[in-house]
This record gives C-alpha cells, sequence and structure tokens, in this order.
C-alpha cells in the first residue's frame, strides 16, 4: 500500500526491515534523517539492533567491520567527507570479504564546502571493491536496499555494497512509497549467514598480511566475486520483482530506447526528469531514449552494449569528474562501445547541486545530435571568456 | 501537473507546510511531491519550498520555475525576492499581509492577500503563519480539502496544538471561500 513519507524514513523503515544486528553510523547532512529514525527505532525497541554511536565515519565502519567478522548483519550510511573518512575501511571492507550494506546520500566533495547533491563521492570509491547501486527515486532507494543485502551476503559475491541515491534530490522529498511488510521483508531477505565469522572456538583470521606471492590473487578473487555480482544482482532483483511486482530485474533500465537514434546515459534521480524530457521529445518526433545504470559497480557492460547497439549517438550525463580526464560513466560507456561505430559524448552535469530542467536536457540532446559534447554543461559564461 | 510554490523565512515552517500540502493532496487520491530548495538556512533568510500534484506518478526532480500557485508568507519578502516569477497566468498569489499591498502585481494573476499573522497569534498564540495559509491555500486551489489538511495536522502535532492548528487553518479557509 503506498503511503507518502520522506526519502530518509523510507529508507530507514527499509533498513529496519531489513534487520540488521549492528548499526554504526555518524550523523552527516543529508544523511543525518535516516540514522536519527533508526536510532528512534532502537531506542523504541522497534528493531533488534545495537546502534553503536561513535565519534567520526572512520570508527563508523569500522565498528560495522568488526560486527559483520563477529557474524552480524551491519548497517551505516554517510556522504561526502563522511565517505572520504571511510576510505581505508572501505577497501578493508571488500578485502576482507563482509558483505556490509552502506547508504551514500550522494553529495559533492569539498573544497569548496558543498551540502548539495553530485555523485562524486561514490564514483570516487568505484576501485573500493564495493558494489554501486544507484536509486532513481524513493520507492527504489528504499527497494535496493533489500537487493543490495541479498547480493552483498550471497555466498557466491560476499561483497559489500552501497546503495546510492541522490542527496536532498530524494532523501528530503516527500512522495509516495509502498513499503514491504515486516512478513514480505523476512521471506524476501532470510537471516544472515556468515561464511566465515570470528569463533573463539575456532578461530580464524581476517585480513592478514599477504607477500608478493599472494596479493594478486586476493584481487582476482574479488574481480571475480564483482563479475559474478553481474548474474546474481539480476537473479535477486528478478525474484524481488516476482515478489512484490516492482521490476529490478535490469543491472540497467532502458526507457524508450528500441528505435532511437540519440540515447542518453545516467544513474539516479535525473533519470526522472530524463524520461518526462524524452517524452516531450518524442512527442516532438525527436527519436531519444534513456539508458539508465542501476549497477554501477560492477559494470554492466554486455546490457550497455545490447541496449545502445542500434543507436548512433550517446549523450552521457555524468554527476561526477575524473578531474584531468572525463566523467567516470563515460569513460565506462566509451570502453563498452569501443570498436563500434557510435558516438559517446559526456556531459558534466549538476555538480554541487545545480538544478536540471527538461530544458536542459533538451539542450544536451541538441548538443549530442550536433556532436558537440565532452564538457562541462551550463558553466557561467564568464569561466569561458 | 500542477506546482505550488511556497515563499517564507527560515523559522516560518514553509517547509513543513509543502510536507502537510502533499500528505494531504495524497490522503486526497492524488499523487504528489514535496521537497524544499535547501540553502544554508537560517533564521529569517529567504526560502523556498515546492509541491507538485498529479494524477499519476510524478518523476520530474527540477525546482518549480512556472508554478500554479505560490504562497508567500511574508510580504516584506517581496521586496528582496521575485515571488512572482514565472507564476503562470490564471495562478494563485496567496499573501500574507496585515495591510493592504501596494506592489504592481502581475496581470491575469488571482492575488488573494490575507493577514495570517494576526489569525495566527490569536489561535496559536505564535506568528508562525505556515498552517493557517495551508487552509487559505486549501480554500483557494482546491486542490487539498480541508478535512485531509486536519487528518495531515493530527498526525504531525499532537493533542491540543493539532486543534489549534486546525482551528487556525479552518479560519482562514472560511475567510478565503466567504473573500471569492
Amino acid at each position: 500500500m503506498l503511503e507518502i513519507m520522506e526519502g530518509s524514513h523510507a529508507v530507514a523503515k527499509s533498513v529496519g526491515l531489513c534487520r540488521p544486528g549492528v548499526i554504526a553510523a555518524y550523523p552527516i547532512t543529508p544523511q543525518t534523517h535516516i540514522v536519527e529514525a533508526l536510532a528512534d527505532m532502537v531506542a523504541d525497541c522497534s528493531i533488534d539492533a545495537e546502534y553503536i554511536t561513535v565519534e567520526s565515519e572512520f570508527s563508523a565502519l569500522s565498528a560495522c567491520l568488526g560486527a559483520s567478522a563477529a557474524g552480524s548483519r551491519v548497517y551505516s550510511a554517510t556522504t561526502s567527507q563522511g565517505l572520504a573518512l571511510m576510505f581505508e575501511v572501505c577497501f578493508n571492507c571488500a578485502g576482507m570479504r563482509f558483505p556490509v550494506v552502506m547508504s551514500i546520500v550522494n553529495r559533492a566533495m569539498g573544497a569548496p564546502l558543498s551540502i548539495w547533491n553530485d555523485q562524486q563521492d561514490s564514483i570516487s570509491l568505484r576501485d573500493s571493491g564495493w558494489l554501486q547501486l544507484y536509486a532513481e527515486d524513493n520507492q527504489e532507494a528504499a527497494d535496493l536496499h533489500y537487493i543490495a543485502y541479498r547480493v552483498a551476503e550471497d555466498h557466491r559475491v560476499l561483497l559489500p555494497a552501497f546503495v546510492c541515491f541522490d542527496g536532498f534530490i530524494l532523501s528530503h522529498t516527500y512522495e509516495p512509497v509502498d513499503m514491504l511488510t515486516r512478513k514480505q521483508a523476512e521471506s524476501y531477505l532470510p537471516p544472515f549467514k556468515p561464511y566465515h565469522r570470528l569463533d573463539a572456538a575456532d578461530p580464524i583470521s581476517f585480513g592478514l598480511f599477504a607477500a608478493p606471492d599472494y596479493y594478486m590473487e586476493f584481487r582476482y578473487a574479488i574481480d571475480q566475486a564483482m563479475k559474478q555480482a553481474r548474474s546474481i544482482i539480476p537473479e535477486a532483483g528478478t525474484e524481488f520483482s516476482e515478489m512484490f511486482g516492482r521490476d529490478y530485474s535490469g543491472l540497467t533500465e532502458a526507457y524508450r530506447i528500441d528505435d532511437a537514434d540519440c540515447a542518453i546515459v545516467a544513474m539516479g534521480s535525473i533519470c526522472g526528469t530524463v524520461k518526462d524530457a524524452i517524452d516531450e521529445m518524442r512527442n516532438a518526433g525527436k527519436k531519444v531514449g534513456l539508458l539508465k545504470l542501476r549497477a554501477f559497480r560492477p559494470f554492466p557492460e554486455k546490457e550497455v552494449q545490447k541496449a545502445l547497439a542500434g543507436v548512433s549517438t550517446v549523450a552521457v550525463l555524468d554527476k561526477n569528474i575524473s578531474l584531468g580526464s572525463k566523467g567516470a560513466v563515460a569513460l565506462e560507456i566509451r570502453d563498452a562501445l569501443y570498436g563500434s561505430q557510435i558516438t559517446v559524448l559526456d556531459y558534466i552535469i549538476a555538480l554541487g547541486g545545480r538544478d536540471v530542467r527538461k530544458k536542459d536536457i533538451a539542450t544536451v540532446v541538441a548538443s549530442a545530435e550536433a556532436g558537440v559534447g565532452d564538457l562541462f554543461y551550463g558553466l557561467r559564461e564568464e569561466v569561458l571568456k | 501537473m500542477r506546482e505550488l510554490r511556497i515563499h517564507g523565512r527560515g523559522g516560518q515552517g514553509s517547509v513543513t507546510a509543502a510536507e502537510l500540502i502533499a500528505v494531504a493532496a495524497f490522503e486526497g487520491g492524488m499523487f504528489a511531491q514535496a521537497f524544499p530548495a535547501f540553502g544554508v538556512e537560517r533564521r529569517g533568510a529567504p526560502v523556498q519550498a515546492f509541491v507538485r500534484f498529479d494524477n499519476h506518478k510524478i518523476r520530474l526532480r527540477s525546482q518549480i520555475y512556472e508554478p500554479d500557485y505560490i504562497i508567500v508568507q511574508d510580504s516584506t519578502l517581496i521586496r528582496d525576492v521575485n515571488v512572482f516569477q514565472g507564476l503562470k497566468e490564471g495562478g494563485i498569489a496567496i499573501i500574507n499581509t496585515e495591510k493592504a499591498l501596494t506592489y504592481p502585481f502581475p496581470k491575469g494573476v488571482k492575488v488573494i492577500t490575507i493577514d495570517a499573522t494576526s489569525i495566527a497569534l490569536r489561535v496559536l498564540g505564535i506568528p508562525i503563519t505556515n498552517t493557517t495559509l495551508m487552509g487559505a491555500f486549501a480554500a483557494a486551489s482546491g486542490e487539498i480539502k480541508i478535512e485531509a489538511l486536519e487528518d495531515a495536522f493530527r498526525r504531525r502535532f499532537k493533542g491540543e496544538l493539532a486543534e489549534k492548528n486546525i482551528a487556525a487553518a479552518k479560519e482562514a479557509y472560511r475567510f478565503v471561500k466567504e473573500a471569492s
């Protein structure tokens, strides 16, 4: 049944229904409402979790790492500079194969200080070994947490996962969301069964020393698990779709792309605005479509190749910039389409919360059709002089 | 789709107003989306909040530039902020003011002025006008029912506080209905 609520609360309720045993987080805008709501749920015993208050994000994720090693399902949430402070622990979680699930309420990186949205934070952890899923709306943000736990804890994967959704644009927006019931959540997400765990009766060690004769094999194993997740995410998404009727069966989602000449590629909440813009452009006779990336890690290379096979031009909307190169999504798309005749153009857009309107999407499409791209969209004119 | 933009100052409850209007619209069977234009909020600084109403799922995420309705919580904002910017022809502006306004209002726009501050002071005992103006919005726009607003207030505020806010909203609702 649909209810109207703030995005942060929809996510917090879903996380509660995932039944984490340990939650550790440090409040930071715009993630705060999620962890406040979870702290309330723990305090009033509506969820049976231990909430560890910590003095920093580094400690938050370290506590999660330890609790996961002890065999608990764990949860954290952060954004921007908070995620940056977790950098070291992020690599350790992935390397020790702990299926921590963390919400990333996407926000720009300082300096200059910005509390507003882009996706530079999670994109900057691209190579850390965490799965990365991106939500278009609050329904998807809530639902992806169940799927993330299913995939992360699957013994064929055993990797930590980010569920990414845009700060303020989703986290602080009230809109209708259909929440799972406790029974539904339990039937979809069984209790966590650790593959290994710390046990005094059967001692093992995690994250020890690897000399040059073994280190590469550990990295290979993580990469193999990531590649395995390419089929496990759709498997878990398909089962969710069959049980609850909302379709998460793909690593990507195509919108009006079948006969498109120009395809937009994007991730996150901007996809909603893009869909509305596409409807208007379609009404005006333009053959435009969208390929939304739900998974960025693992990167859905084959799905991208298949979905974009028929288009002549791809306009990638990147809410991030790999400074000195291009947007991270465009780099992936160019790599996936290497050897094809498809033109891929990159548009760095909406950094630090700059608003994107339907007419901006139409301008991007017109630029792409004219072959003009690989640029920062909508810059103040004085910087171009 | 119809769109509402609320102009206020930090501390006047513009974001809460947007949320509760969306709740009331949703309970009335519509899809609704409410969100703030987050700045670095300081008490008294100009703020905006937005609501969209539609008969189907709302996907658009941009801010609202061409609203069907505006609510202005504080008429002194009009000096500093172009609150009428983009307001559609035939659109409705609800402005809280104690005295008659002499501004050149845009043509083709219905302007409703109401002394919400006096109502709020008398009924609530504090000059917080958001709930009063929501009653005026219900009457002027027809997007939300006053009963749905009452339910939304009772879910957000407790006991006597909810009832006082309902009384303030109802007084504004009657004022606008009688004036039109």
